[in-house]
């Protein structure tokens, strides 16, 4: 598999010299791997700070300006970020006003973040952690390690970002996250794997014809393997199977995310996303703000995600605020 | 019983850097092993972590088993991430901490549960999820019952290396419920848990470090 690379052992810190050169707002601590804002918040401010393994891009660094993050923790590739690089950014940013963690529920990431806050406490920190589940695919229960965190992340940290921006206390700030999370719900098909730099391979074989339904994003395989089949039939799938999951009743808005998982044109995308609109506006599903394109991805896979939250009046206030930062602008 | 060898501090170092060379010498069938059902770097994860090890206990120096123990953990902690840093991470320092001096089996044997303990309350695994606790489990029982039957050090520790390496085996038919595989579902049955495998390597290394 080809890759554009110098090693695959240099992928994180070449990355992070890249961001660095190209966003002089950001500040890129590349030893200890934490990005933040350049420019400080002026006043107290619940600081919002979210991490996870690399090959997601953009999140979590992309998502770090006003409105948004105050920093991001990049892991290893597919690999939790470590408690310092978390400790590291707490102390870079926190300023008065506490510490939101926006943590995705993976084995690795809860572990990491839940060192990360016992070593702030014991710093006098005080850290809330908001757990983004969002993932339909796995069956929530004591089978699994639960729901995956995946597009609702982007929502969590864009509606949690502007209501800190606007000096919401922590508590308010941390419940508003667990609020959007809990009103979030996701599900993603794949065409292709994923291939991580060191592996040098794709995760799983996947012949010409067939698709996985059900998968996350970190190149594991999905729920089952089907036959392709045209994008109308696939987004209809896609969104019954969250509506059966959500309990949206006719009437209700959402926010709808379609996301690429890396390696999907945008011509595609917006294929499904048509379709996706179609298929929710015959379910009586009205969507209130819609955002198409590359967000949470999966290095190199071929697939979408499509995540769906239930709006309100605040949510959509929100979601609407200003925001600064590499991978998501408004005015 | 004066003359019995105590698990002092340089084998204790002894032992972590045959880990970081068996991690080295393991890594591709660690790497197949999590491709099958995880995202396959939990040998390169682990390579970075003991590795990393081995720089930390060169600055340290020599010391007793504790401190070495706990250095090991702290530096796994730091720097392999994903959940294999913390659980391996918290074991050692666990470890560690119920290691003062240089130890008889039998305090070894607790110490070794000690860092089950540790995992088990991080990882919330119970036995037959599919995890590192299904092999460290049965080792400490094996490593237990040797100590208390007055077994050697380096008696209790195959003892508990045979019982690892079953319990590894033992993971195959099982579906993972805890970590990246549980995602999986029925789909992880009949594969070997990687994250045992490498608790089953961390137990022989340390028979044949006790042992040479």
């Amino acid at each position: 598999m080809k890759k554009l690379i110098n090693t695959p052992e240099s992928v994180l810190e070449d990355a992070l010299a890249g961001v660095a050169a190209a966003h002089p707002e950001l500040a890129v601590d590349i030893p200890n791997r934490v990005i933040t804002r350049a420019a400080r918040p002026a006043g107290p401010k619940v600081a919002l700070i979210s991490g996870g393994g690399s090959g997601h891009e953009p999140l979590h660094g992309g998502f770090v300006g006003p409105g948004m993050l105050d920093a991001a923790c990049p892991g290893e590739v597919f690999t939790s970020p470590v408690p310092d690089q978390m400790l590291a950014a707490a102390k870079a940013v926190e300023n008065g006003a506490g510490v939101v963690f926006v943590v995705k529920n993976y084995t690795g990431d809860v572990m990491n973040f839940e060192l990360a806050a016992e070593l702030a406490a014991e710093e006098g920190l005080e850290v809330r952690t908001v757990l983004v589940n969002d993932d339909v695919a796995v069956e929530d229960s004591t089978w699994t390690a639960g729901r995956r965190g995946t597009g609702a992340t982007v929502l969590v940290e864009k509606t949690a970002g502007a209501l800190a921006e606007r000096g919401a206390p922590l508590d308010e700030v941390a419940a508003l996250g667990e609020r959007v999370n809990a009103a979030s719900r996701s599900f993603a098909i794949a065409l292709t794997a994923a291939t991580v730099p060191a592996a040098g391979k794709p995760g799983f074989d996947l012949p010409e014809d067939e698709i996985e339904v059900g998968v996350g994003i970190h190149g594991e395989p999905g729920r089952r393997r089907e036959k392709l089949r045209p994008a109308r039939d696939l987004a209809a799938e896609v969104v019954d199977t969250i509506l059966t999951d959500h309990h949206l009743t006719p009437g209700d808005e959402v926010i709808a995310l379609l996301n690429g998982l890396g390696a999907t044109p945008l011509l595609e995308l917006y294929v499904v996303y048509g379709e996706v609109a179609a298929r929710l506006a015959e379910r009586g599903i009205t969507v209130a703000r819609s955002l198409v394109g590359n967000y949470v991805t999966s290095l190199d896979m071929a697939g979408f995600s499509l995540t769906l939250t239930k709006a309100d009046t605040q949510l959509l206030e929100l979601w609407d605020a200003p925001v600064d930062t590499p991978a998501l602008k408004r005015a | 019983m004066p003359d019995t060898p105590r698990f002092d501090g340089p084998l204790a170092e002894s032992w972590i850097r045959a880990i970081a060379a068996a991690v080295e010498k393991e890594q591709p069938r660690l790497t197949e092993l999590d491709s099958a059902i995880g995202d396959g770097d939990h040998g390169s994860n682990l390579q970075r972590g003991f590795t990393a090890a081995l720089t930390a206990l060169d600055a340290l120096g020599p010391a007793d088993p504790g401190a070495v123990l706990t250095k090991t953990g702290t530096t796994l902690i730091s720097k392999v991430g994903g959940a294999s840093g913390p659980l391996y991470g918290k074991a050692f320092r666990a470890i560690g901490a119920a290691l003062p001096g240089p130890a008889a089996p039998a305090t070894l044997a607790e110490a070794l549960s000690a860092g089950l303990d540790a995992v088990r309350l991080l990882g919330k695994a119970e036995p037959g999820d599919k995890t590192i606790v299904d092999a460290w489990t049965p080792a400490v029982t094996a490593f237990r019952t040797a100590a208390a039957t007055g077994a050697t050090l380096p008696e209790a520790a195959t003892a508990a290396a045979d019982a690892a390496e079953q319990g590894a085996r033992d993971t195959t038919p099982l579906q993972a419920r805890k970590g990246r595989a549980s995602y999986l579902g029925e789909r992880s049955i009949g594969h070997q848990d990687p994250g045992a495998t490498s608790t089953a390597l961390i137990f022989r290394t340390l028979a044949e470090t006790l042992t040479t």
